[in-house]
């Protein structure tokens, strides 16, 4: 198979991201767009005040919502992946560049005019979708290497097996153990690795961490145990701390993977929301023209 | 007596694996020890956690002290099982199934199942677990979910709203869904109507109509006539036809109300309209109307034509002939008055040195001004007209006699009323006694003996008819300030007549004038009457001067002034609504001329 010769920059990357694509050249577009729209709010003397009403505020909300149709056409162009001027980076580079852009466009739409109503719970949606996008591009740019990193060159399913694998050699080693004992023991055997809500994999914060609780107390018996219990309550400690580590691990990896996917719990539902005001905002000012 | 154990554990694929035993004996040890007949390596089961002992015909279950089973589903320390019926041990993850067992039969049959979680709770090929979407809901369900949610509360539930009020004519008090679509507060005016959408937004998808405008303005003006007024329309820019085409495309009707009075805009009041707005059509009338009577008009500092106040031109019989005539063919009005200004307001002279002698009581200084005689009327916008009684007659007096006490004084304004009182003074008395105060001609200060000795002089036998003659001739006090009309019976009677006298209180109708904001200025700056020698001369001071403070809208005069300081759309006849909004706004303050006069 011939390889294709690629052009490295001078930094050696053989890689060109969706940011720099085309030597920013939708940044360069999305820019101009944005530098008419403000001109054009300056020239243009609205009368009482701008607003979304007068020709040119229909005129920028009209640019606005084919640009959001559009950018949300990215969803189903992502799931065809081709190369060339029209590939998905491309479209990638524009998604991002055009829907900052929307900040400035659909902001001059709005004349400024705020309040209680369908139309700025429409330009709220939009913004916390762009701001969840803006979220995603720093943490694509920032997270992956960290993920990398956190997995100390394991595979998820070998993070999954030395689990296992822990858990075993605690059921094994806590035979010997008394009810009591053993019940720690099973707490953490019960303790599921990716249990825990949202909340505890994005913080990566599990205070209530059942194994730690094993630990601690299988550490504070073995002061005062001896003979055969003392045997078996240290094997079984060795093991606990084992296993801690390997949770602290995975639990460091499951926080760093929420936080790169997070952003798309927002970014796609409130799209959507959002393509929903839209309609009740274009349909009530017709209504109630 | 022995137990048969049968083991039950399951294959990978779910197969069921049995491995059997047999335990010789009367007891049966369960627990986590090695020792123990059914040995569980299950942590949640103790070393040595229950005794089961055959009975005859029972099975006596003993748990170790603080601990408990289940037994046949229900919780225990102690209990028993019926041989014939057979039951279940839960403890842990397992269950210990007694089979039924005949009375009288050796061998009592124990199936050990794992019932509990399987070991292998972590299924290595799970990727899905490491992802967030084993923590949230679907990505797909919730886009759904809020898109619906959204539509259901902005748009279906206003629409229906909307029916609501059509369907039952609901008092607007209460809260209707469609309020969350107004786009911002009604304007200051409209305030009472927040919350009522259906007064103005009547049809769906219809723009706003002036018919539902008209519903409460019935008695707005129309600016002109509609089809004179799209005849002024200046021609159309490129933006504007297609603006129009849209609204053509859409049914929207041009020159809508709500096109100049745009609400939703905030609580305010509407902006005073734009010169240009005015300029656009009038700058340059006369190329689209050719028959218009108005001149052109655009900034007032550059082409704003002559004022044409309405003056009295002339009389018919006794009523005044109002016209309106432009200043610049300068004017001059026929009041019916006789009325030299400068000679009233000179420093020098007669009337001066009277002001001076008349002086405290009546506020005079040392000559006489404006205010002396000219009050304004109580809004004080305008002036009252000059009344002879109040404003002249301190000085022009009409006293003839003192009779003790009380003096005499000729009836102003009821000539046959003079003549009858001076018949009567000279004739019924007999003999007169002297006069004190001048009875005939107009008093001037300082020429008081004169009057005395020629009054001493005419009093006599037919003296009375020479006075009142006297009275309404040159000279006399009548025909100083008045034109006096012979008897029309010819010499011998003294039936004479006095033209009426009439005064315009307003001048200028098409635009509004207001003396309170201009009394920083003296009167004198605008009115010329220092130099004026006839009550005729036009005393209205013309464009020229007012440009002195007052520029166009963007001038850098004093004052600029767009079109609507003066002049309003709609022809009202009082102030222009800009000037009363920036008096309700607290920003015009008309006291000034009150203290400046106090």
């Amino acid at each position: 198979m011939a390889t294709r010769s690629i052009p490295r920059t001078d930094l050696g990357a053989s890689h060109e991201g969706f940011l720099r694509h085309r030597r920013f050249l939708w940044l360069k577009v999305a820019l101009i767009l944005s530098l008419l729209a403000l001109l054009g709010y300056a020239l243009i003397d609205v009368q009482p005040r701008p607003n979304g009403g007068s020709a040119y505020g229909y005129a920028l909300g009209t640019v606005a919502v084919l640009l959001i149709l559009w950018l949300t056409l990215l969803g189903v162009r992502k799931r065809a992946m081709t190369r060339g001027r029209w590939s998905l980076k491309a479209w990638t580079s524009a998604h991002v560049y055009l829907g900052l852009s929307l900040v400035v466009v659909a902001t001059l739409h709005t004349g400024f005019q705020f309040g209680w109503n369908v139309h700025t719970f429409a330009y709220a949606l939009m913004i916390l979708v762009i701001a969840s996008g803006v979220y995603g591009i720093v943490a694509y740019a920032r997270l992956p290497r960290q993920l990398g990193a956190s997995r100390s060159d394991m595979t998820r399913p070998q993070m999954i097996d030395a689990l296992v694998k822990l858990d075993r050699q605690l059921a094994t080693a806590a035979q010997p153990l008394g009810h009591e004992e053993a019940r720690i023991v099973q707490s953490s055997l019960d303790e599921n690795a990716f249990g825990g809500g949202l909340w505890r994999r994005l913080s990566g914060r599990h205070s209530r961490c059942r194994t730690a609780r094993a630990l601690a107390e299988a550490r504070r018996r073995l002061a005062v145990a001896t003979g055969d219990r003392a045997q078996a309550l240290e094997a079984v400690a060795a093991l606990l701390e084992r296993k801690a580590a390997a949770l602290a691990r995975l639990r460091g990896h499951l926080r760093i993977k929420a936080l790169l996917e997070i952003w798309l719990y927002v970014h796609v539902p409130i799209t959507f929301a959002l393509l929903a005001a839209l309609a009740a905002h274009i349909v009530s000012v017709f209504f109630y023209w | 007596m022995s137990f048969l154990i049968r083991t039950v554990s399951h294959s990978a694929e779910g197969r069921e694996i049995v491995r059997t035993r047999r335990v010789e004996g009367e007891r049966l040890t369960v627990g986590r020890d090695p020792a123990c007949e059914i040995h569980l390596t299950d942590l949640a089961v103790a070393l040595r956690h229950v005794t089961v002992e055959r009975d005859p015909g029972r099975l006596r279950v003993a748990v170790e002290p603080g601990l408990s089973v289940e037994l046949n589903g229900r919780k225990a320390s102690v209990g028993t099982l019926e041989l014939a019926t057979g039951g279940d041990i839960v403890l842990g993850g397992h269950t210990l199934r007694f089979m039924p067992t005949a009375a009288g039969s050796d061998e009592i049959a124990v199936a050990v199942e794992r019932t509990g979680e399987g070991e292998a709770k972590l299924d290595k090929s799970a990727e899905r677990l490491f992802s967030l979407a084993s923590v949230l809901p679907g990505k797909r369900g919730l886009a759904w979910l809020l898109a619906l949610l959204v539509l259901a509360i902005g748009l279906a539930w206003p629409i229906k709203a909307y029916y609501d009020r059509r369907e039952r004519a609901e008092t607007f008090a209460k809260f209707h869904a469609d309020e969350i679509w107004s786009s911002g507060s009604l304007s200051s005016a409209h305030a009472g109507l927040k919350g009522n959408c259906t007064a103005c937004h009547v049809e769906p998808f219809e723009a706003v109509r002036d018919t539902a405008c008209k519903t409460c303005h019935t008695k707005v003006h129309d600016h002109s006539n509609p089809y004179r007024l799209a005849r002024a329309r200046p021609d159309l820019g490129r933006w504007r036809r297609i603006e129009l085409a849209f609204k053509e495309k859409f049914d929207i009707p041009p020159g809508r109300c709500v096109e100049c009075h745009t609400e939703h805009e905030g609580p305010q009041a509407m902006p005073a309209t734009a010169q240009r707005f005015c300029a656009d059509c009038h700058g340059d009338l006369k190329s689209k109307l050719p028959d218009t009577k108005l001149p052109n008009a655009g900034d007032f500092g550059r082409s704003h034509p002559s004022f044409s106040p309405v003056v009295i031109a002339g009389w018919s019989g006794d009523r005044p002939q109002l016209q309106r005539l432009s200043l610049a063919a300068r004017p001059r009005e026929d009041s019916g008055l006789k009325f030299p200004h400068d000679l009233h307001l000179s420093g020098t002279g007669g009337v001066a040195q009277m002001a001076r002698r008349l002086g405290g009581p009546y506020g005079f200084g040392q000559k006489l001004e404006c205010k002396d005689c000219h009050d304004p009327t109580p809004d004080g916008a305008r002036f009252q007209p000059v009344d002879m009684e109040q404003d002249c007659a301190m000085c022009h007096d009409l006293a003839f006699d003192r009779s003790g006490g009380t003096t005499r004084t000729l009836r102003h304004g009821e000539p046959a009323q003079v003549v009858a009182e001076l018949l009567d003074f000279y004739r019924g008395r007999g003999a007169a006694r002297p006069a004190v105060l001048a009875p005939a001609a107009r008093r001037r200060p300082g020429d008081a003996p004169d009057l005395r000795n020629r009054i001493r002089f005419e009093r006599g036998p037919g003296s009375a008819d020479r006075a009142i003659r006297i009275i309404f001739s040159p000279g006399g006090a009548c025909f100083d300030c008045h034109r006096v009309e012979s008897p029309p019976d010819g010499g011998g009677s003294l039936n004479f007549r006095i033209r009426p006298v009439a005064f315009p209180i307003r001048y200028l109708h098409k635009g509004w004038f207001d003396h309170r904001p201009h009394a920083t200025q003296s009167c004198s700056s605008c009115h010329s009457a220092e130099r004026s020698g006839a009550a005729s001369d036009l005393l209205i001071p013309d464009v020229t001067s007012c440009r002195t403070c007052h520029g166009g809208e963007g001038s850098s005069k004093p004052v600029p002034s767009s079109c609507a300081m003066c002049h309003d759309y709609h022809m009202d006849a009082g102030a222009p609504s800009m000037l009363i909004r920036q008096k309700v706004k607290g920003k015009r303050s008309d006291r000034r001329v009150a203290e400046a006069r106090r």
